[in-house]
């Protein structure tokens, strides 16, 4: 790695101190002067109709200030969401919303309101609304006319279902290979694969919903001054909130300043702005003051998203040497009530890329139901396809006598690797870069798996011992996104951050790339965050791991353009050409002579005497709109570095991570106790080290949740969410976590080609190699008291499944079955 | 009359220093009343609107509750202590190990800080259809909505069901009993002291109540007899995860031993039925066999006599049989 001052070090965030004496202010932290409470009434139903709400007794309390329901709001095409609706999909939906001086005298309030439902037929399980003569989750307003459907069949609603032939013969939890289905990919010749192949394994398995249960919920307050829009929201992304936050006001991008300069967690659930947060948008609007709506822990369970469940059948082929010649999927993703989710389809997409199947076939649909909207969770579909495909391939590779590790280093891709549906052309797409076997060699090592597994299937009393590893994928990067910092003549370098702090710390921590590239010390350096009128340039979303890569190139862009008017100011006062002059310890010099130059301060106040370009006067012509109206707002303050990125992008930056867990399975109890897990992984340079552990091992804790614990559970007569709470949801807490070992994670450390700094992401693909070497792991321990005892294909794996199993007492569903 | 959830409505709150004022408090206010511990299950209930007392009785200002006392026959813990000053007892950790690795095996570290022994033992069930404000017979009505076949009942008990099939979620109640505790029970001037045993009250004889207390009643310490002080007593509990997590079923078992035989036996689960069940018939069983593999196995299989498991609970019945035999084999657990 090249030797950076501030890249590769940790350091310490410039909102660490607020945070750790409570002074950070998140979303229901802010007041305003006379805001008021709103409170929801949400659907007790699964799928229903509002036929009459009388609000009467409501309005009359005192206290109460305002109502807004449906009727109130613009209308949504569907089958998009609305905020509040007159037939809820879901249990939990919000119907109304009373504004009131108390969230007492809200509540009071709601119990006041006379609501009269139609109750109509739910769908909790997406098979149900396959089966032939099943019903639908809904119905799609098309042209005016109301339509059943279950699906999106390419950008419009249709209906998929399977005929008394395709289902003949099948056995409950098994998925018809062949049967319709929304969408189909393929590479190569999937039946030649098989044909070559020595082991096949075709199973069908199941991967439960996840809701996202950040720590902080989507608490919202707005209110208005005139025509402008003030909103108090709790999102991921603060310049790419703007944009949707405004559409859901009625206004502007200029007419709204988004303020959320703390962000307590969203997983993929809050990127930009969320639907709900019309509500106190309007609910102010209509009332005239500020609203305040802050959202409770069952209602963000209710509509705060949900990774969509997936149950697929799954054929792999394998070589006798490991090689995956063949795949074939049929997946069928739980899609929720509303829009569309793509999940089950890159269950295929990123397991092409992980193992490089020499061929393949991905088929699926995404079928809606009356459970919770779906949204992005951490490596949408990635997790899903670790912790599917990874206990298929561990069968084979046992079947087959190999070497778990082994089996994943040959079939690791490798450079410009190409994977997933081809394109328009017939042509995959490629990644920038992959060291994937680098990865799986450092992790390996660290782990020390080959000697480890010397004790697979080891007893000590009760407890049997079992390892797994899983090479996950996810996209790592985004690009052509702004970078803008101004040196001013104080002497120090204000960097505008749009990204978002959403506690991973890159909002910050790609700050620290124009610092480097300037040679600024980060004493000197204040990130300017949070605030939408605080003039910050157009950035990318902060989610899908994309900032690090995105923000280090256009901040590295920047730092170029800084660069380049400092050495032309400098040869304008001092002489000779802008080449001749180079920038170092604060000051820009001609080489060879530090004392013939100008420091940044006064390189600084000389931009502002020269105006134009150089303190952001004229702006280049290709940075975005809202960069150029922060820009222009901060223009005549100093030296400029404003630029879009430019460089060229490689492919698709996808990072790696490889995880490695032990794992002690009591067969009396069916207790499981993650020993160790160590991670080996592949995201090019480090920009923090911390914030990279963090995101590595945090990541595989919730992967852990998904191979261990979190999920819904259903009353399947009723359709209703029975585990609501924190507690009954059971994602898991420090306290689930190895204790007997740190856990470790290694870099392969070697730089991606295609960013100026070598920087990808690594967030998303943290989480599936947690999730599918933990189930592996298991597999792996109960395998050795007997073939086949480890199969499970089903996410969660809880103590009663391991019981059940090993007792062959019957379990109460069938392997496929949603939500039990 | 729309629902909503997540707020507590308005109630009057008491926070009297004495247990007299206490007592005068819960005379006069009687049924309407709600007597506050630790919180940790009342909250829940408050907030969800579904429990609506008009006055509630915080007992958290009384600090002669929370004393933990060694007496003549043992020690007695006031209702109020926390789970970790009981965890933290040096008394209860050398006479009584069992008993602070059974606090120790409840809640999360930060609810054992807040929540009481008294509460622990005392708190209802966390049937999540109950809970969740559904008017079954717990709650009331005519139904129970955890067992029909399209229930969901992984949690549910497998013993002891009388139209309710909900369990008693306690991690110390088991121990208590296996101890032979006992309850230190306090109504205006009169006390009463009732056996941990028959302090846990069935559906069978009064479904809206988990215990004998009733209105008035107030649960002043439990006195753990220096019988069991010393003695051989495991406790272990099985859960989904190791934070927050109520059992999935716990067991507790006393033995004495003499000249290679047991002798005496108190064999206790819970989180399988709607109180602790003392498993009398592997009492009998166990009485005069070598403390062996055997004899465990054995037990467990005693234990498992009469089981009626719901859909999704099936495997409880082997967990029950392989605790109740590992509590006999194996060394007890710190």
């Amino acid at each position: 790695m090249a030797d950076y001052k501030l890249l590769g070090k940790d350091y310490q965030t410039p909102d660490l101190y607020a945070k750790v004496t409570g002074r950070s202010k998140y979303a229901e932290d802010h007041r305003a002067e006379g805001m008021v409470f709103a409170k929801l009434l949400v659907s007790p139903m699964p799928h229903a109709r509002v036929r009459s709400i009388d609000t009467s007794r409501a309005e009359a309390l005192p206290g109460v200030e305002g109502i807004l329901t449906a009727d109130d709001l613009p209308e949504v095409d569907e089958p998009n969401e609305a905020a509040l609706t007159n037939e809820p999909l879901y249990e939990g939906e919000p119907i109304l919303a009373v504004a009131a001086v108390s969230e007492q005298v809200a509540s009071e309030a709601i119990e006041l309101i006379e609501i009269d439902y139609e109750p109509l037929p739910f769908i909790l399980d997406p098979l149900d609304s396959l089966m032939p003569g099943s019903h639908n989750a809904r119905t799609v307003t098309v042209d005016g006319e109301a339509v059943s459907a279950n699906t999106m069949v390419g950008r419009d609603p249709g209906e998929v279902k399977w005929s008394e032939s395709d289902v003949a013969g099948l056995a409950p939890g098994e998925i018809p290979m062949d049967a319709p289905a929304a969408a189909e990919w393929s590479y190569g010749d999937v039946e030649a694969g098989f044909a070559e192949a020595d082991v096949i394994i075709e199973e069908n398995s199941y991967h439960q919903s996840l809701s996202h249960q950040p720590l902080e919920s989507r608490t919202t307050m707005a209110y208005w001054e005139g025509n402008k829009v003030y909103v108090y929201p709790s999102v991921q992304s603060t310049a790419r909130s703007v944009g949707p936050l405004a559409r859901l006001a009625g206004v502007e991008p200029s007419d709204i300043v988004v303020i959320n300069e703390f962000t307590g967690g969203g997983f993929g659930s809050k990127i930009s702005g969320y639907v709900q947060a019309q509500i106190p948008i309007l609910l102010s609007k209509k009332i005239g003051k500020p609203v305040q709506m802050r959202v409770t822990r069952r209602d963000e369970t209710s509509f705060g998203r949900a990774r969509p469940g997936t149950q697929a059948r799954i054929k792999l082929g394998m070589r006798s040497d490991g090689r995956i010649t063949a795949v074939d999927i049929h997946a069928i993703g739980d899609g929720g009530p509303y829009g569309r989710s793509g999940d089950h389809m890159n269950v295929g997409g990123i397991g092409s890329l992980c193992y490089t199947p020499m061929a393949m076939r991905q088929r699926g649909t995404g079928v809606w139901t009356n459970t919770p909207p779906r949204g992005a969770q951490r490596a949408p579909g990635g997790v899903q396809s670790m912790t599917m495909l990874e206990p298929i391939i561990q069968k084979a590779a046992k079947r087959l006598g190999l070497d778990q590790v082994a089996v994943r280093r040959l079939n690791a891709p490798e450079g410009q690797a190409k994977y997933g549906a081809p394109g328009r052309d017939g042509e995959q797409g490629n990644v920038s870069s992959a060291f994937v076997k680098e990865a799986i060699d450092a992790g390996a090592g660290a782990f020390n798996w080959s000697e480890r597994i010397q004790r697979s299937g080891e007893r000590n009393g009760s407890k049997v011992t079992g390892f797994g590893v899983c090479v996950s994928s996810y996209a790592a990067g985004a690009s052509g996104v702004d970078g803008l910092f101004v040196i001013k003549p104080d002497g120090r370098m204000y960097i505008q951050s749009g990204i978002g702090n959403l506690g991973t710390e890159s909002t910050f921590d790609t700050m620290r790339a124009a610092a480097e590239g300037m040679d600024m010390p980060w004493e000197k350096c204040d990130v300017v965050w949070g605030d939408s009128s605080r003039h910050l340039p157009w950035s990318c979303s902060q989610g899908g791991s994309s900032t690090v890569h995105a923000h280090t190139r256009a901040n590295w862009a920047a730092v170029e353009d800084a660069t380049q008017k400092m050495k032309e100011v400098a040869a304008r006062d001092l002489g000779g050409s802008p080449d001749s002059y180079e920038i170092g310890g604060e000051r820009v010099y001609r080489r060879g002579n530090r004392g013939q130059g100008l420091s940044f301060a006064q390189v600084a106040q000389r931009a502002i005497d020269l105006g134009g370009k150089y303190d952001g006067n004229e702006l280049p012509e290709d940075i975005n709109g809202m960069t150029t109206a922060s820009a222009t707002a901060l223009a005549g303050q100093g030296l400029m570095g404003v630029a879009k990125d430019n460089y060229e992008e490689g492919g698709r930056r996808m990072s790696f991570a490889v995880g490695f867990a032990e794992v002690e399975v009591d067969i009396e109890t069916g207790d499981i106790k993650i020993i160790d897990y160590a991670a080996g992984t592949d995201a090019g340079t480090i920009i923090h080290p911390r914030a990279y552990g963090a995101q590595v091992l945090a990541g595989a804790i919730q992967g852990f949740s998904v191979a261990l614990s979190q999920k819904w559970v259903y009353d399947r007569r009723w359709g209703l969410l029975v585990a609501k709470r924190f507690y009954s949801n059971r994602p898991p807490s420090i306290m689930d976590v190895p204790h007997e070992r740190p856990m470790e994670w290694v870099n392969a450390d070697l730089p991606d080609p295609f960013n100026p700094l070598g920087a990808k992401g690594i967030g998303e693909a943290a989480q599936g190699a947690g999730s599918g070497a933990v189930v592996n792991a298991i597999a792996d321990a109960l395998d050795s008291l007997g073939d086949d005892t480890g199969d499970f294909y089903r996410s969660p794996v809880t103590r009663d499944m391991i019981l059940t199993k090993l007792e062959q007492a019957p379990i109460g569903h069938d392997r496929l079955t949603a939500h039990v | 009359m729309a629902v909503i959830r997540d707020v507590i409505p308005q109630l009057e709150l008491f926070q009297p220093s004495s247990t007299d004022d206490a007592l005068a408090l819960l005379a006069e206010h009687g049924s309407d009343a709600w007597v506050y511990a630790g919180g940790l299950d009342t909250l829940d209930w408050f907030k969800d609107r579904v429990k609506r007392p008009r006055v509630v009785v915080d007992l958290g200002g009384i600090d002669s509750m929370r004393e933990i006392r060694s007496t003549s026959d043992g020690i007695e813990i006031g209702a109020m202590a926390t789970l970790i000053s009981v965890i933290d007892n040096p008394e209860v950790r050398s006479q009584f190990p069992a008993l602070a690795y059974s606090a120790k095996s409840a809640a999360s570290p930060q609810i054992r800080h807040q929540g009481t022994i008294g509460g622990n033992i005392g708190q209802d069930t966390r049937c999540w259809y109950y809970r969740d404000g559904w008017t079954c017979y717990r709650a009331g009505g005519n139904i129970c909505y955890a067992s029909p076949p399209t229930a969901m009942n992984r949690e549910h008990c497998i013993l002891g069901a009388s139209r309710c099939v909900a369990v008693n979620p306690s991690d110390t109640a088991p121990t208590l009993v296996a101890l032979e505790a006992e309850m230190v029970v306090r109504r205006g001037n009169s006390e009463r002291v009732v056996a941990a045993e028959d302090f846990f009250v069935g559906p069978e004889i009064d479904i809206e109540r988990m215990t004998v207390l009733e209105p008035g009643d107030l649960l002043m310490s439990i006195r753990v007899p220096s019988k069991w002080a010393n003695s051989r007593v495991y406790f272990e509990k099985v859960r989904d995860r190791d934070s927050w997590d109520f059992p999935l079923a716990n067991v507790a078992t006393a033995i004495r031993e003499n000249g290679g035989t047991i002798e005496e036996a108190r064999v206790v689960v819970n989180g399988v039925a709607p109180t602790p069940v003392r498993l009398t018939a592997v009492e009998s069983a166990i009485i005069g066999q070598p403390r062996n593999e055997q004899t465990a196995e054995q037990a467990g299989n005693v234990s498992i006599q009469g089981v009626a498991p719901l859909t999704h609970n099936g495997y409880k019945v082997n967990l029950m049989k392989n605790l109740v035999k590992r509590s006999i084999r194996d060394e007890p657990l710190a």
